[in-house]
């Protein structure tokens, strides 16, 4: 099930936007299509990132994947639980997030709804 | 992946819901369920591979002994027939075509075993050296369909399917054995670093003896594993890779694999420059750091480039990751290195290799 409380990317990262805070992780097909992940490569509080950047790197056995945010902003906050439990992105995708950014405006236009998404990716 | 090649079990694989992939042009699964389930089933249990994907190749003939002497680095005098060994083929420069398992059938007809992806490159090297000998040299891969069942527990979990004895010591074969009512030729060989099989039989019985050793393995934790646990179980055992550890530009003797290579014994393409002392080596790192060390990325001693990881991963038996990598000669005894993940520095340690060995 896709939740259709947030946005979602092409590159399969999901966004859940509250005001100008904007957390971000990995959709489930993301994780799945990774496997097993074993290491997260997070950004730094306070490192900026224009739009289309990669912030975060997140690798599986196999595979190096970057994960790009979709709006310019800086990072207020990181899910340090995936230091030491990467693992979490393929158990809870939509319940780990992987930074927390503040963002100046939220242009939504380009972002896809749960429904736009799950009809991308099938 | 509509363009790539099926093996015998690609309908096998999709029914057990594999995750397909372009292998070197093949269309294999890298997984069933967990790369890393898949992995600890093959430690400490068992876990069966499709590798129809190997080729098979016949040398025959009366000079076939002599011929092979002269194309493989390592020496088949002694080998007695039923037993199997390991070389490689070199080019002039000491650069590898490929590694190979050598069966000696018998006095006059070896089958040697060869990466995929080297199977018609190998094929032509050979037909293209086998002037003057009386050797019949034929591409029988597309003949057979094989597969690797390997573990602490293959062999309680084969003989029975077995009417007749199982090879009893490494690198010995026995030839049509009846498997689960199929001819096979099953050797004590693998790629993992465990004890295990490999069989070899008709490409139309593939499917069903895959089926029948999966049924016999379901009491013991066997899985059906894929490409990806093939590859971390390689690499913990620390065994080369063609493509990674061996190329045509690295030496067998580089990549730490003196013992397959003869010079002594007699003369073969390549025996002058594997005689040289090679410029680099081939050594172990253990990262210290937070990080994976990945194919391709430059290792690094006193902050200057000195080499490069052949291969890298994380190793679900140890834990931590480690890499294999080729380094400058001069620098492969030093202990501290490390790799340039991204832009940043990655400690790593030089430990021995396998980085697992089974007791």
């Amino acid at each position: 099930m896709t939740p259709t409380d947030r946005k979602y990317t092409k590159e399969h990262e999901w966004l859940l936007i509250s005001g100008n805070e904007v957390k971000m992780g990995i959709t489930d097909h993301a994780q799945s299509e990774l496997g097993d992940i074993v290491f997260v490569e997070l950004p730094a509080v306070g490192d900026s990132f224009a739009a289309g950047d990669s912030f975060a790197v997140v690798e599986s056995i196999k595979a190096v994947s970057n994960i790009y945010t979709p709006l310019a902003g800086a990072v207020v906050s990181v899910n340090d639980a995936l230091e030491d439990k990467p693992e979490l992105l393929n158990e809870a995708p939509y319940e780990n997030f992987i930074a927390v950014f503040e963002v100046g405006q939220v242009d939504e236009s380009e972002l896809l709804d749960a429904a736009a998404y799950e009809a991308f990716i099938s | 992946m509509e363009n790539c090649k099926r093996t015998p079990l690609y309908q096998t694989h999709i029914k057990l819901g594999g995750k397909m992939v372009d292998f070197g042009g093949w269309a294999l699964p890298v997984q069933y369920s967990s790369i890393l389930d898949e992995h600890r089933a093959v430690r400490e249990n068992a876990g069966l591979f499709d590798v129809s994907h190997m080729g098979e190749i016949l040398v025959s003939g009366k000079d076939a002994f002599a011929f092979l002497q002269l194309v493989l680095t390592n020496d088949l005098t002694g080998l007695m027939d039923n037993r199997c060994r390991y070389s490689f083929i070199c080019y002039e420069n000491g650069g590898t075509v490929d590694d190979v398992i050598v069966y000696r059938k018998n006095e006059e007809s070896y089958l040697i075993v060869v990466n995929a992806s080297n199977t018609d490159k190998d094929f032509e090297w050979l037909k293209s050296h086998a002037d003057g000998f009386d050797a019949k040299i034929e591409n029988q891969s597309a003949d057979f369909a094989q597969l690797a069942l390997q573990g602490p527990r293959a062999q309680e979990i084969l003989a029975p399917l077995c009417e007749g004895e199982l090879p009893e010591k490494s690198y010995s074969f026995v030839e049509e054995l009846a498997v689960a009512g199929i001819s096979c030729l099953v050797s004590r060989t693998g790629y993992t670093g465990e004890d295990g099989f490999e069989l070899y039989c008709a490409a139309n019985d593939g499917a069903a003896l895959h089926a029948a050793i999966l049924e016999a393995g379901k009491a013991f934790g066997l899985l059906p594993c894929g490409l990806g646990a093939r590859d971390t179980l390689r690499f913990e055992a620390a065994m080369p890779l063609y493509g990674h550890e061996l190329t045509a530009d690295i030496t067998p003797r580089e990549a730490g694999l003196g013992f397959a290579i003869k010079v002594d014994n007699k003369d073969f393409i390549g025996r002058q420059a594997l005689i040289d002392p090679p410029k680099r080596k081939r050594i172990g790192l253990k990262i210290v750091g937070r990080g994976i060390a990945r194919e391709g990325y430059a290792v690094l001693f006193d902050g200057k480039p000195v080499g490069v990881v052949t291969s890298g991963s994380p190793s679900p038996t140890l834990g931590g990751n480690y890499a294999m990598a080729l380094v400058d000669a001069c620098v492969a005894n030093e202990e501290r290195f490390a790799i340039d993940v991204r832009g940043r520095a990655l400690e790593a340690e030089r430990v021995k290799t396998p980085f697992y060995k089974r007791i």
